[in-house]
């Protein structure tokens, strides 16, 4: 780990200003994977600043009905919230099926969604990648891309994004609310958030250098009936292979978010209309521009598959 | 012929010598290369900062390097040796500590942002003498063979019960309203972040069984 100074935030302004000071600061909060990287020499900060002093651990009512989820609340405090399983069960389920109880009480809802990839090129630093060195080239490519993205991929990048929260986010029409050095305030809808890979994968979200997360926001509840079903290949503690979040109402109409298949949450809102016609009608649409390797065409079937179970699920039958 | 007893040296002894034989070796390729005015821009000099908390009742303050995480903060700095590193890297969860009330992994948390916390670690649960129930059900229960992953097993199993009695749901929670109860797949889902490479899982499921009932 490259040494690096730090410093302790006590207000979200006051670490948006520390981190207009100070090139090549980064925020920590939880650490998980911040700190993974760092030991490895990914990611490679000059300073670090501590937000977990600032406040925004809390989870409120909005005006609109819906809620408000401070950047730094823990995954497991989100998911044991009793608004959240009560109104938004697909965003408790996807908090559940991620990490371990150990990683769920430290990583804080902005680091879930600022997490990196977990491509095994992007953290073997004697591999190419353009995410991790921009211009080496992609390992994965031609290599082992079991893992892999299926769609919005791109000749440089093939990563996922491995956030399960972020998914049940992405169909839940959630916000995210930044704040700037410069006390200006964004609103980024999570279809926006993350980017594509396409010729600068180094580049995972929309934020700006120095934007701090404060909160995420949510629309008041959606109803109907709130699935998460992830597949991976052992039954805890791992990540997608394909992952579902749907809610699926009772004539049903419903909205479809995959994990585990592109370089951020994948949803195309005009394949819903299909929803009533079935598991691959949808994923017809879904996955049209799909752009798959030997090693993970399978998720092209595994994705179907998987929503068939969920949409039988919905109706309270076996598939 | 020696005394069988100078011989003697404990398993933390052996690794100890390992890493100053592996040290040393660094240090003799160092000498050989350039001299440090001579190299490439001047690497970033190590950062010292305080940081004073609670482990196991007793107030510390110490004066680290940032980048030491907590686990070695326990280990290195406080002799605390009972927390384990197995994979550094958050996946085993060998290095498991209570934190705030609260299992985490202690490899991947920096001590510097620990400030006023209260740590447990497996010294803090209890001793020799007298064994915190779930050290005394992991006896009873041959819950461990060679022992490594058995100081986070402890503290992770002690911490999820406490989450269980919170209200918090699990993967496998059939339904998130009501109050869970500890089944064997709760109990097993709830602890997957805890590895156990000899296989005892049989046996720690069953140890902490036992505590979760009769605290019930």
């Amino acid at each position: 780990m490259k040494p690096f100074t730090y410093e302790r935030a006590h207000s979200p302004a006051e670490a948006a200003a520390a981190a207009a000071r100070n090139q090549g600061a980064k925020f920590v909060a939880g650490g998980t994977n911040l700190l993974d990287l760092m030991k490895l020499e990914i990611e490679k900060p000059t300073h670090l600043i501590d937000v977990n002093g600032v406040g925004l651990d809390k989870i409120d009512a909005t005006p609109e009905g819906g809620l408000r989820i401070g950047a730094l609340v823990r995954n497991t405090d989100l998911a044991a919230n009793e608004h959240v399983r009560r109104d938004y069960g697909v965003l408790a389920r996807a908090l559940l099926a991620g990490a371990s109880g150990q990683l769920r009480n430290m990583a804080t809802t902005a680091g879930n969604l600022l997490q990196r990839t977990r491509c095994p090129y992007f953290y073997d630093t004697n591999q190419p990648c353009n995410k991790r060195d921009p211009g080496s080239g992609c390992g994965a490519i031609n290599g082992y891309s079991r893992q892999h993205a299926i769609v919005g991929v791109s000749d440089a990048c093939i990563a996922t994004h491995p956030s399960d929260m972020a998914v049940a986010l992405r169909v839940l029409d959630a916000t995210v609310e930044t704040v700037q050095a410069d006390d200006s305030v964004r609103k980024i809808p999570i279809a926006e958030f993350h980017r594509l890979p396409g010729d600068q994968p180094h580049i995972d979200t929309v934020l700006m250098p120095g934007e701090m997360i404060t909160a995420v926001t949510l629309p008041k509840p959606a109803g109907g009936i709130q699935i998460y079903r992830k597949v991976r290949d052992r039954a805890s503690y791992a990540f997608a292979l394909v992952s579902v979040a749907a809610i699926i109402q009772r004539d049903g109409t419903g909205r479809v978010a995959l994990g585990g298949v592109a370089h951020k949450p994948w949803r195309v809102e005009a394949a819903e209309a299909e929803m009533p016609r079935g598991a691959k009608a949808v994923v017809a649409r879904l996955l049209a521009d799909a752009q798959t390797t030997p090693d993970n065409a399978f998720k092209l079937m595994l994705v179907e598959r998987v929503l068939n179970a969920v949409l039988a699920d919905a109706k309270g039958v076996q598939p | 012929m020696q005394d069988p007893e100078e011989l003697e040296v404990t398993r933390r002894d052996v690794l100890i010598v390992g890493a100053a034989g592996v040290a040393a070796t660094m240090a003799s390729q160092l000498s050989r290369g350039q001299a440090p005015s001579e190299g490439p821009a001047a690497a970033p000099q190590p950062v010292l900062s305080r940081v004073s908390f609670n482990v196991n009742g007793k107030p510390c303050e110490l004066n680290l390097d940032t980048r030491t995480t907590l686990l070695d903060a326990l280990r290195e700095h406080l002799q605390l040796t009972g927390t384990k590193k197995g994979c550094d890297q958050g996946q085993c969860g060998a290095c498991t500590v209570i934190a705030g009330g609260r299992r985490i992994v202690s490899c991947l948390s920096l001590a510097v942002m620990h400030q006023d916390d209260r740590i447990t670690t497996i010294e803090g649960l209890g001793t020799p003498e007298n064994l915190h129930p779930m050290q005394a059900a992991f006896v009873k229960h041959d819950a461990f063979q060679c022992g490594y992953c058995t100081p986070g097993q402890i503290c992770s199993a002690v911490a999820m019960l406490s989450e269980i009695k919170a209200g918090v749901p699990s993967h496998v929670t059939a339904d998130l309203i009501p109050r869970q109860q500890l089944t064997t797949d709760e109990l097993r889902e709830r602890m997957s972040g805890n590895l156990c490479r000899c296989g005892a899982y049989s046996n720690i499921a069953e140890a902490i069984t036992e505590v979760a009932e009769s605290k019930i």
